[in-house]
């Protein structure tokens, strides 16, 4: 394989109803860091039906060429599809780096791509760098979060990685950025398309996204009852805030899995983080420890928690939650 | 109804610590599992062996020692076993890992190949798409639940951020499958006992058809550049007060950072 003739940071950008989800900003605004360091172009991939005014959005946050497929075919995601618009893209212009937001769709499609394309895909990635020699290096948690591992692609490309939403930052959306839209006209092998969609249903849970918030109250096995979460949701209230869980709470029906901070949860860096009753399991933190400031209350005095907290209070979080609440209302 | 279903032998992450002085990963004494979302697949397997008559295989690419979760498959149900093993197989990421298993797939018939949405050592998710590539079948993954319409149509439920989708596939075809999906049942006494009289093939690569330079290290696009545990970052304050104080400093805080 020539390496050389590979070039040019490529996006695929994942909408959803229409809807540009915001992992793929996420994935501009690093893209956009990569692409420097390398000197070359950023370029969205947008595929769907009738989809072309999100292009204005995509280059003001990072791309440099809007590569769109529009067509009905694509209104909807499915695998082959989208397998076969993404592989012909990449064999007509061979790009060297391959990002995908770690969702169930971009973790459904990464793999089905590169096992066509025969070349490596790093899965959900939180870092993501340019090394001396030019070469992407990915950056993923492993072993539940224990361990950190750096992953290069050498002598295969495109180099492919997943990378998990609410890491990266999106860059603020500047409407005098330039760039440019590219039609591309995918050629579909529809004998290929088996799987037939039946329906998409949202589920009347609250739409929340937890990994958007500034401020989370978070509450764990300490919390203990239906009243603990009640006050939570208190706290949350009068300080504007969302309210996130360990896995012991959603485990335990508390709150729905949406809500879930850690390593089979989201990854979260609000300004705040609140962590009640939490001990600080390692695949917790690691959802978590990037936030800006960490206030953890805990009545365990050696819970790993008071490892990554700022401020620590070692105490019992059904007092201390109330008393809160009521001096932040006056 | 032919189903062969894909596991994986984890070390049980949950258990594994670090070492705050070395900074190193403590696996010793950490108990091998089979992985959760493998087990869920294989329940799922078993189910539908119990609606509808299937004949189920296991099949776990490994060391030899993974021969044990092929004999926790036995003992839940599972009627044939498939050890694939190979020094030429170590070092395989994610794609040569898919390149191996999908060769031996490539020898058996079945209507349905279930695998685990992902393991928990590694988390990537991958492989089972990865296989369904290499063997040109339609994928479903995430499945929370599956049925079968008794002939060739199987209905799908996959989790999704918002909800879930419904989806139509012929067979055959691949799904992945979430740990939550089901509560896998327990090995049966006599299962367990019989368990172990049930044959284990062991399966080579010279008994799959599969190009060396697609196996183990060498057939693997990827490398690990280095791995490190988690620097961890310098403890804050500790405060060990009463609840009304402990508030004070709370609030304090929260006005140093303008956040009241």
């Amino acid at each position: 394989m020539d390496k050389t003739q590979y070039n040019g940071v490529y996006v695929f950008i994942e909408q959803r109803e229409g809807k540009v989800q915001q992992v793929s900003l996420e994935l501009l605004g690093k893209a956009r860091d990569l692409a420097s360091s390398l000197n070359e172009k950023v370029y969205a991939i947008l595929l769907g039906s009738a989809i072309s005014e999100a292009a204005p959005l995509l280059i003001s946050c990072g791309a440099d060429v809007v590569i769109l497929a529009d067509n009905p075919i694509l209104s909807d995601y499915s695998t082959e599809a989208y397998t076969q618009a993404i592989c012909q893209l990449c064999h007509e212009r061979k790009p060297s780096i391959l990002m995908i937001g770690a969702t169930t769709i971009g973790r459904d499609l990464g793999p089905r791509i590169s096992a066509r394309l025969e070349t490596g895909l790093t899965a959900d990635c939180t870092r993501l760098e340019v090394s001396e020699e030019g070469e992407l290096l990915m950056t993923r948690p492993a072993f539940g979060g224990n361990l950190m591992a750096t992953i290069v692609c050498k002598e295969h490309r495109p180099q492919m990685s997943t990378v998990r939403p609410g890491v990266m930052k999106a860059l603020s959306p500047d409407p005098t950025r330039q760039g440019s839209v590219e039609v591309f006209a995918p050629r579909f092998d529809t004998a290929k398309f088996r799987v037939k969609l039946v329906k998409t249903v949202k589920e009347k849970k609250e739409l929340v996204d937890i990994t958007q918030a500034k401020i989370l109250i978070s509450g764990g096995r300490g919390i203990g009852s239906k009243d603990g979460f009640e006050q939570l949701n208190n706290l949350a209230q009068t300080m504007n805030a969302q309210v996130s869980a360990s896995r012991a709470m959603v485990d335990a029906g508390f709150v729905g899995h949406d809500r879930q901070v850690g390593q089979t949860g989201k990854t979260v860096r609000p300004d705040l983080y609140f962590a009640f009753g939490i001990s600080g399991a390692i695949q917790h933190l690691a959802g978590m420890e990037e936030s800006e400031l960490i206030i953890a209350v805990n009545k365990d005095k050696c819970a790993p928690i008071f490892q990554v907290a700022d401020l620590g209070i070692v105490g019992d979080v059904k007092k201390i939650i109330p008393l809160l609440n009521d001096r932040l209302k006056k | 109804m032919n189903i062969v279903v894909c596991i994986k032998q984890v070390p049980n992450t949950t258990e594994i610590k670090i070492n705050p002085a070395t900074g190193t990963l403590i696996r010793d004494g950490v108990a091998s599992i089979m992985n959760p979302d493998d087990k869920g697949g294989l329940e799922m397997a078993l189910e539908l062996k119990d609606r509808f008559g299937a004949h189920v295989t296991s099949i776990t690419m490994g060391p030899p020692q993974a021969e044990a979760i092929l004999r926790e498959a036995f003992a839940m149900g599972a009627d044939r076993a498939i050890l694939l093993t190979d020094r030429k197989f170590a070092g395989a990421d994610t794609l040569a890992t898919s390149n191996a298993l999908a060769g031996a797939l490539k020898k058996l018939s079945f209507d349905l190949l279930i695998t685990g949405r992902q393991a928990i050592d590694g988390d990537t998710a991958q492989v089972g798409p990865q296989i369904a590539e290499h063997l040109d079948l339609p994928q479903v993954s995430y499945l929370e639940s599956i049925d079968f319409d008794g002939k060739r149509t199987f209905t799908a439920k996959k989790a999704t951020e918002e909800g879930y989708q419904i989806l139509e596939v012929d067979a055959p075809c691949v799904v992945t499958v979430l740990s939550s999906a089901n509560s896998p049942r327990y090995m049966s006494v006599r299962g367990i006992v019989e368990a172990y009289d049930k044959n284990v093939e062991t399966w080579g690569a010279a008994d799959i058809d599969v190009d060396e330079t697609k196996l183990g290290l060498k057939g693997s696009p990827t490398r690990v550049f280095k791995a490190f545990t988690r620097g961890t970052k310098a403890p804050g304050e500790v405060y060990e007060v009463e609840a009304e104080e402990a508030v004070g400093i709370i609030i304090k805080k929260l006005k140093e950072k303008f956040i009241v």
